[in-house]
């Protein structure tokens, strides 16, 4: 197809079968169109493959999967051939985890690969994300996307959290029990809620039936849609690029779908595929056979949420022990703040980021050209603060295993996260804002003064200087590509006639957050700037060294 | 002899004879004899002193005790303060044979240094000089005593006892000692120890006597039944393969996390690299992307 020249009727070359299926549903036309489609290439764009890949496996396997899984919490005596749990009493979904992990032919290995592929599909949606942020992919027109994206990655976290309740032992238990426990927190209506979740007193008969709809049905197609939709607008979008020669935001560079991205992307899938089925053969998750059947009167050491849920696990871990009673009501503050407040909060300053950014910088324009993080220091920074934060909770959720692992006292630990999580993230956001500021000088340097060459010349009168090499032209386009970010400005507070401009407040607010946000970013260079330092090496090819530049200079006696 | 069956005779046989010319020096007898054995009976020292081969055990137990431990537990295991308040070791008097067993025979006691807890290590002591120990602490006063051989005989357990040895372990210990005995964190740099290739008597022993932060769970609490049964679920947990493959240690989520995001994230990450070095690498050299430009957005 890739052959179907412009000028030729789309139908023309196809062969009969081929034709006789384009002549029915006209796929040729869209085919031609689309198979030809442009995708820039680079290792950061295939991120988001892998979480799509990995849905893949998880759909493919979790069929597998439903075929022997029972959701039923009636209870039965194990007679399966795992001996160390014979005879106990469990209900009918762990055993028949158990029947699929030990009875069932292939039955583990579909197991394993299903929750790796979990770990993994979650996983590579935060990187992808990570990607698209200190890029700035989500500017417009994306910001609808970004939010797409965040609604799979909130939709892959709640059917991780339950696909881990499923199989109903005890570690699935426990971890439903904290959730009640969060749920029945939230004042008012936290006992109805849970009520109406579990369908009576936890853990009830019916907790499994109804989160296996939900896991296999509801939230699968959700999400199956919102793929759709995120793939759909990316095509119609069309791909962001990174700057270089060539790139323009009127453009895309790169290779087309088929065949070079086709084969690229069908390669990496099978890699993927690959990967997650080497996790499943080799390296044991999940193993229920140890925890055994759930039973509200048993816990265990170790007991913890998959990795995705493992931050609130430690926001709840850290937060001090608060409650507040008064007319025979207790607020429980200790999970009302760590559980219901915070991860809310956080969650939705990421999903309205892009807003909240354009609305700062007053950037309504189209972008399709990514920023390097090194050029937006504040974002990258406020990136590696939230980056901070996220991490720190989620060492607090594994506070025991840190405290045994490296011999610390786990009251320390806790005690140290406790003050870590606030000052932390602050001390991210300014090393990684100076961080990126010194890139920025850097690349400065370097439009405006070329490569440090190494060669160090000497002058008639003594003095000792070295030799710089403009940069190439490719180069100095590429660190150039950028815009010179002017921070929002207030405005006069009346007009010609003496009337006063409204909103001033909020506008007052949003120059002064316009102004951190921009205020110390380095502006790139005007071509009359990088002219000027061209010229004054041009003469001789030898810097001469200025009072400024006198860091250049190569004494002998420094040696 | 004699006059011990005498004195157990009817009360007519001796009231007829109580003026008999000997029934003084009788009495004298009975007396001395009465005096003796009672002190035999409350004097500690000389309680088996008739028992020469466990004096001597106990005799060297102490000397070991006077050398190894009373530093901290004092010369007479009553126990002592380090100065400040704080208790540097604790009294032994009534802890039993089978808590100096264990301390002992893991390796925790003689402790290297103070700490939060004190850890497992190899011990220092022969087994005979442990007995010896554990001989010279139970004499002090009664405890429990070490358990006999068959009480943590596994070999003999069924396939039902273990799995309820399952269950009793996931309701009494698993809390502090993690769902595969491999130990967990408590407060303040405490710890519950793994229980991996410990051995029989002394988890028995653990449980019998509750050392440093575990709760004991005395015969009465839990029978020696079931104090064998776990043993002989930790038992069949250790020789169990992973069925899985490469049981992460088995600690739960947080290494199944760990390994997720180093090796899987990591290895996916460094294939997308190479396959973005590769387009560009095969499709022509120099500026990237240059080759295959097209596209243009409307």
């Amino acid at each position: 197809m890739s052959d179907t020249k412009e000028k030729a009727p789309a139908t023309a070359e196809f062969p009969p079968p081929v034709k006789w299926l384009d002549d029915r549903l006209g796929v040729g036309k869209i085919g031609r169109k689309n198979l030809r489609k442009v995708f820039p290439d680079h290792w950061s764009f295939m991120l988001g493959e892998i979480a799509l890949y990995s849905f893949i496996i998880l759909i493919l396997t979790g069929i597998f999967l439903t075929f022997w899984f029972k959701p039923s919490m009636a209870e039965i005596e194990y007679q399966g051939s795992y001996s160390l749990l014979k005879g106990l009493h469990m209900s009918e979904a762990y055993a028949s985890t158990l029947d699929i992990s030990f009875d069932i032919r292939g039955g583990l290995l579909m197991r394993q690969i299903h929750h790796w592929a979990a770990v993994l599909f979650i996983a590579a949606m935060m990187v992808h994300l990570l990607r698209t942020f200190f890029t700035g992919a989500f500017r417009k027109p994306r910001e609808l996307n970004w939010v797409v994206g965040f609604g799979m990655l909130f939709l892959g976290i709640i059917e991780g959290f339950i696909g881990y309740g499923l199989p109903d032992d005890l570690l699935s238990g426990t971890g439903l029990r904290i959730t009640q426990g969060m749920i029945q927190a939230s004042p008012v209506i936290g006992t109805y809620l849970s009520f109406f979740i579990f369908g009576g007193e936890f853990p009830g008969d019916d907790m499994v039936s109804r989160f296996f709809t939900v896991h296999v049905l509801l939230i699968p197609g959700l999400i199956l849609v919102l793929v759709t939709l995120h793939l759909f607008l990316v095509v119609y979008h069309k791909h962001t690029q990174y700057a270089g020669p060539g790139r323009t935001e009127k453009n895309v560079v790169g290779y087309p779908l088929m065949p070079v991205y086709m084969a690229k992307a069908g390669g990496f899938f099978f890699v993927v595929f690959g990967v997650t089925a080497l996790m499943g053969a080799l390296l044991q998750i999940n193993p229920v056979w140890l925890y055994g059947p759930y039973n509200p009167a048993e816990v265990t050491a170790g007991s913890q949420p998959d990795w995705y849920m493992g931050w609130l696990e430690g926001s709840v871990r850290i937060m001090p022990g608060f409650e507040s009673h008064f007319w025979g009501v207790t607020l429980s503050w200790n999970l009302l703040i760590p559980a219901l407040l915070i991860p809310p909060a956080f969650v939705t300053l990421v999903a309205l980021y892009p807003f909240i950014e354009s609305w700062i910088t007053g950037d309504k324009r189209e972008h399709h050209i990514l920023d390097r993080p090194r050029n937006v220091p504040t974002r990258t920074g406020i990136g590696a603060a939230f980056i901070t934060f996220y991490g720190l909770l989620w060492i607090g959720g594994g506070n025991d295993l840190v405290a045994t692992h490296f011999d610390v006292s786990l009251n320390k630990v806790t005690w140290f996260l406790r003050f870590a999580v606030f000052l932390g993230p602050v001390l991210a956001f300014w090393v990684t804002r100076r961080i990126a500021i010194s890139l920025q000088r850097a690349d400065e340097e370097r439009l405006l003064h070329g490569l440090e060459s190494g060669i160090i010349v000497r002058s008639p009168d003594g003095g000792y200087s070295e030799r710089h090499t403009p940069i190439s032209n490719y180069e100095a386009y590429e660190l150039t590509a950028h815009d010179r970010l002017v921070p929002y400005e207030v405005g006069p507070e009346t007009d010609d006639n003496g009337v006063r401009a409204p909103r001033r407040a909020l506008n007052k607010l949003r120059a002064k957050l316009s102004h951190f946000y921009y205020a110390d970013a380095v502006q790139k260079p005007t071509a009359a700037e990088i002219e000027d330092a061209h010229s004054h090496g041009h003469d001789d090819d030898v810097h001469e060294l200025t009072d400024t530049e006198a860091f250049h200079e190569v004494t002998p006696d420094k040696h | 002899m004699s006059e011990k069956r005498t004195s157990l005779s009817p009360a007519r046989f001796l009231s007829a004879r109580r003026r008999h010319r000997s029934a003084g020096l009788v009495v004298l007898l009975f007396g001395l004899l009465a005096v003796g054995s009672a002190y035999a009976a409350f004097a500690p020292g000389s309680a088996v002193a008739d028992n020469s081969a466990q004096s001597q055990q106990i005799e060297e137990g102490k000397k070991l005790f006077a050398v190894g431990c009373s530093s901290c537990h004092g010369l007479n295991a009553e126990g002592s303060g380090n100065g400040e308040g704080d208790m540097a070791g604790p009294s032994l008097i009534g802890v039993g044979a089978a808590a100096v067993d264990f301390q002992v025979g893991t390796g925790r006691m003689p402790a290297m240094q103070p700490g939060a807890q004190v850890p497992r290590k190899t011990p220092t002591y022969t087994p005979e000089e442990i007995e010896a120990l554990a001989a010279y602490v139970a004499s002090l006063a009664p405890g429990p005593a070490v358990p006999a051989t068959d009480s943590y005989d596994i070999s003999k357990v069924t396939d039902e006892q273990v799995t309820r040895g399952g269950e009793l372990f996931r309701t009494n210990c698993t809390a502090c000692h993690n769902f595969a005995g491999k130990g967990g964190a408590l407060p303040n740099g405490k710890y519950a120890p793994s229980l991996m290739n410990v051995d029989p008597k002394h988890i028995y022993e653990a449980m019998l006597t509750g050392p440093q932060q575990m709760p004991v769970f005395s015969d009465q609490v839990m029978l020696p039944e079931d104090k064998r049964d776990i043993i002989a679920y930790l038992h069949a947990l250790q020789e169990q393969k992973d069925p899985g493959g490469f049981g992460l240690g088995r600690l739960g989520p947080v290494s199944e996390g760990l390994w997720g995001w180093l090796v899987g994230i990591g290895l996916l990450v460094a294939v997308a690299v190479w396959i973005g070095a590769k387009g560009v690498k095969a499709k022509g050299h120099g500026a990237p992307g240059a080759k295959a430009e097209g596209a243009k957005a409307e």
